[in-house]
C-alpha cells in the first residue's frame, strides 16, 4: 500500500516476511519507521513505541501512552475518601499497596491524624509494602529475563511471586487490588497462621533469590545484553525526574525510606543498595539487592508483630468519626463484614448501627487544604497530591506515578543505540502502564 | 427575645459566635436537603466552599524561612523582588506553598533550581486543579519541587483565569515537565506557553474537552433495573 505523504507502508502480520523483505529491497531506502506496540509482548502492557531506524540503529524513539487510561483520578472525586482506596489500588497493579499507602498517608495528613495511627497498623503497612516490593521486583526481573530470551528466569521469578501473592491472600483476602490500607489504619489484623506463613517465607526465600542470582548475575548472554546498555547518568536522571532503581544505579543513594522516612522506616535496619554503572545491569543488581533488604525489613516486622501485645492493640485509628467501623474478616466467600460486627450493630447497639451507616454511606469530612506525600515504590517516588474542599469526597487527587516520569527517559536511553537494546531499556525501566495512564 | 442577647452592653457569646460563622467566606445553598426534593435523609445540596489556603505570616518555621530568605536574596540580585514574584506564602500541615504569578514562574523556578543554597534539582510533575467558583484564578497548576542535596520540599502554585488559561512552560528549566504539562493540558486545558509539543497524552488525539475540569459533563443515561430507575451520575443524590 502506498501513501504519498508517509512513503511506503507495510503491514506486517507475521508469516509474510519474504514479501516484506522483497518489497523493502526494491525501495532501497535505509530509513524505516517501525511502530512497536501497543500490543507487543515486550512492551509491558499497552505501550506504543514509534521507532525511526537507520539500519539497526535507532535514530528516534517516541513513546506513545494513554491506551490504559481509565480516569481513576476523576472517579475518585465521586466517591468518599475511604472508597478512594479501591480505585487507586488499581493504578500500578504490580504495587497496589504502595498506591494505597501514598493515598492514605496524604488523607491522614489532611486530617491531621498522622500521629494517631496505631503502631501495629504502621508495622502491618510496612510489612505489606515490603512483601509487595519483592513481588513487584520478581515480576520486573522475570519479564526482564523473558524479554531478552531467558524463559527460565520468568518461571522462577513467577514461582516466587506466587508465594508473596499467597501471603497477600492470607492476610488481606485478595491477591491484588487489596484495599488493605485504609485512611486511619489497615482493614484487618493478621489472621491465624499468618505469622507462621511469613516465617516460612523468610526461611525459604533467601536461597531462592540466590538461585535467580546464579542464573543471571554472571550469565554471559545476560551481561552482553545489559552491560553498558540504556545508559542514563545522574544529570539525566535529575533533569528527567527519574527516581527509584534507575536513579540509584547512578550511585546516588536516594531512597525516601531513608531520606524522608514515613511509616516509621527510620526504626528499621536496612541498607540502600547502589551501583555506579548507570546501565541496565546495574538496575538489575539493585532490584536483586533490594529484595534481600526487603526480607530484612519483613523479618523485623514479624518480630514486632509476634512480640507480646498490649491489651488493647488496634489496627484502626481509635477516632470513631474516621475509623471505618466495619470489622472485616476473611470468610469462606472472601473478605466481608465479620459475623461479630454484624451481630453487634444489628442486635446490640443502635448507636453502632447509626455510626456504621453514617460512615459507610456519607463518609467523614476532611478539612480544607492540600498536601503532597511521597513514598518509595519499587519504581521510584510515588507521590499523591490530594486537595480537599472540606467535603466527604476528594476535591482532586493526582498521583505522580514513577513509571510515568521514568518512561520519558526512554528516548534519552535508546536513541543512537541498537534496536535490540530498546527491549532491554524498557525492561530495565520496568514501567507499569496501569500506573502510567491511570 | 433579642433584648436578652444584650445584657449590660456586652454581646452574648453565642450570638457573637453566630456572627463570626456568618461572616466566614462560605457559600451555602439550601439547608439539609430541602433544596430540591425535600428529602430529609441527609443527602442534599448543602455545599461549604472555602478558599484552599490562607497566607501564613512569618516566621514560617522549619526550613521554610531560610528558603524564603534565600529566594528573596536571589530575586533581588537578579533585579526582581520577593513581594512581586511570590504573592502568597502558605505553610500548612508542615508543607510550604509559594503562590507565584504566572509571569514570574520561570524566573522563580530557575532560581530555585540554580541557587546552590536552594538547590531544588528535581521537579515532581504538574498537578492541575480546577476551582470554577474562584473567579479570575479558576485554573491552578501545582509543582512539587524536591531538593535532594538539602533534603527539602517546596510547592509552587500558579493560577490562570479560565478566559486566558495560559501558563509559561517549565520544560526549559525542568525537562521532566514535558509529559506532565501535556497531561495537565489534556485534562484541564491549561496552555503551557513555550512547550515543545503540547498535544494530548492520555486522551485520544481527537477528543473534545478536558475531562478533569469540574464543569466537564459526565454524561450517562438513566438505567432501569427491575422497575427502579438509576439516574446518571450527575443527577444522583450525594453528600457535599
Amino acid at each position: 500500500m502506498t501513501a504519498e505523504a508517509e512513503g511506503r507502508v507495510y503491514t506486517v502480520g507475521g508469516q509474510d516476511w519474504d514479501e516484506v523483505i522483497a518489497a523493502a529491497t526494491e525501495v532501497a531506502e535505509e530509513r524505516l519507521v517501525v511502530n512497536m506496540g501497543p500490543q507487543h509482548p515486550s512492551t509491558h502492557g499497552v505501550l506504543r513505541l514509534i521507532l525511526t531506524l537507520d539500519g539497526e540503529t535507532v535514530t528516534e524513539l517516541r513513546p506513545v501512552i494513554g491506551y490504559l487510561h481509565t480516569g481513576i483520578e476523576k472517579n475518585m472525586e465521586f466517591r468518599t475518601w475511604t472508597q478512594g482506596v479501591t480505585f487507586c489500588t488499581r493504578m500500578d497493579y504490580l504495587s497496589p499497596l504502595f498506591n494505597e499507602a501514598a493515598y492514605c498517608l496524604s488523607v491522614e495528613r489532611l486530617l491531621g491524624v498522622e500521629r494517631e495511627i496505631p503502631p501495629r497498623a504502621t508495622v502491618l503497612r510496612v510489612l505489606m509494602m515490603e512483601l509487595n516490593r519483592i513481588s513487584s521486583h520478581m515480576m520486573a526481573i522475570g519479564t526482564f529475563g523473558l524479554e531478552i530470551g531467558a524463559t527460565t528466569v520468568l518461571l522462577y521469578a513467577l514461582r516466587e511471586r506466587e508465594k508473596v501473592l499467597d501471603l497477600f491472600e492470607l492476610i488481606s483476602g485478595l491477591r491484588m487490588n487489596h484495599a488493605y490500607i485504609r485512611p486511619g489504619g489497615v482493614s484487618q489484623d493478621l489472621p491465624r497462621g499468618a505469622l507462621e506463613g511469613l516465617r516460612e517465607f523468610l526461611r525459604v526465600e533467601p536461597p531462592l533469590i540466590g538461585e535467580l542470582r546464579a542464573l543471571l548475575d554472571a550469565n554471559p548472554i545476560f551481561l552482553a545484553r545489559t552491560k553498558n546498555v540504556a545508559y542514563l547518568d545522574l544529570a539525566g536522571c535529575m533533569s528527567l525526574g527519574v527516581t527509584g532503581p534507575v536513579l540509584r544505579a547512578t550511585g546516588l543513594p536516594w531512597d525516601l525510606r531513608k531520606s524522608q522516612p514515613y511509616c516509621g522506616y527510620e526504626t528499621y535496619e536496612f541498607d540502600v543498595p547502589t551501583e555506579t554503572t548507570c546501565d541496565a545491569y546495574g538496575r538489575y543488581l539493585i532490584r536483586m539487592a533490594e529484595m534481600e533488604e526487603s526480607l530484612k525489613i519483613i523479618s523485623q516486622c514479624v518480630d514486632r508483630l509476634a512480640a507480646k501485645r498490649p491489651k488493647d492493640d488496634p489496627v484502626m485509628i481509635r477516632d470513631a468519626k474516621i475509623g471505618w467501623p466495619a470489622q472485616l474478616a476473611v470468610g469462606p466467600d472472601g473478605l466481608g463484614n465479620s459475623a461479630d460486627h454484624i451481630a453487634h450493630i444489628m442486635g446490640q447497639s443502635m448507636e453502632a448501627l447509626i455510626h456504621h451507616f453514617k460512615l459507610v454511606t456519607e463518609g467523614f469530612r476532611v478539612p480544607v487544604g492540600q498536601v503532597y506525600t511521597g513514598v518509595e515504590s519499587p519504581r521510584g517516588e510515588l507521590g499523591c497530591h490530594a486537595v480537599s474542599d472540606g467535603g466527604t469526597r476528594p476535591y482532586r487527587v493526582h498521583f505522580r506515578d514513577p513509571s510515568f516520569a521514568n518512561l520519558q527517559s526512554l528516548s534519552a536511553m535508546t536513541e543512537g543505540g541498537m534496536v535490540a537494546d530498546v527491549i532491554a531499556a524498557v525492561a530495565s525501566l520496568d514501567p507499569v502502564m496501569g500506573g502510567v495512564d491511570r | 427575645m433579642t433584648s436578652d442577647n444584650v445584657t449590660d452592653g456586652q454581646p452574648d457569646p453565642a450570638a457573637a459566635a453566630g456572627e463570626h460563622r456568618l461572616s466566614q467566606e462560605v457559600e451555602r445553598t439550601g439547608m439539609f436537603g430541602t433544596g430540591t426534593t425535600g428529602d430529609t435523609s441527609g443527602y442534599g445540596g448543602l455545599r461549604v466552599r472555602r478558599p484552599d489556603q490562607a497566607a501564613t505570616p512569618r516566621p514560617y518555621g522549619s526550613y521554610f524561612d531560610e528558603v524564603a530568605d534565600e529566594l528573596a536574596a536571589g530575586l533581588e540580585r537578579s533585579g526582581g523582588s520577593f513581594a512581586e514574584a511570590v504573592t502568597q506564602v502558605a505553610v500548612d500541615r508542615g508543607e510550604l506553598t509559594l503562590h507565584v504569578p504566572r509571569e514570574h514562574l520561570v524566573a522563580v523556578a530557575r532560581l530555585l533550581r540554580d541557587e546552590p543554597s536552594l538547590g531544588f534539582e528535581m521537579c515532581l510533575g504538574v498537578s492541575g486543579v480546577h476551582y470554577p467558583w474562584d473567579t479570575g484564578r479558576e485554573l491552578h497548576a501545582v509543582y512539587p519541587l524536591l531538593s535532594i542535596i538539602h533534603n527539602r520540599r517546596v510547592r509552587l502554585e500558579v493560577s490562570a483565569p479560565d478566559s486566558d488559561p495560559r501558563v509559561p512552560s517549565l520544560v526549559q528549566v525542568y525537562p521532566t515537565c514535558d509529559w506532565h504539562e501535556r497531561e495537565t493540558w489534556d485534562f484541564f486545558g491549561v496552555i503551557f506557553e513555550g512547550h515543545p509539543a503540547l498535544t494530548r497524552i492520555e486522551m485520544p488525539d481527537d477528543w473534545k474537552g478536558h475531562p478533569q475540569r469540574k464543569d466537564y459533563p459526565l454524561g450517562g443515561i438513566p438505567v432501569e433495573y427491575r422497575g427502579a430507575t438509576i439516574p446518571p451520575p450527575e443527577d444522583r443524590r450525594s453528600y457535599s
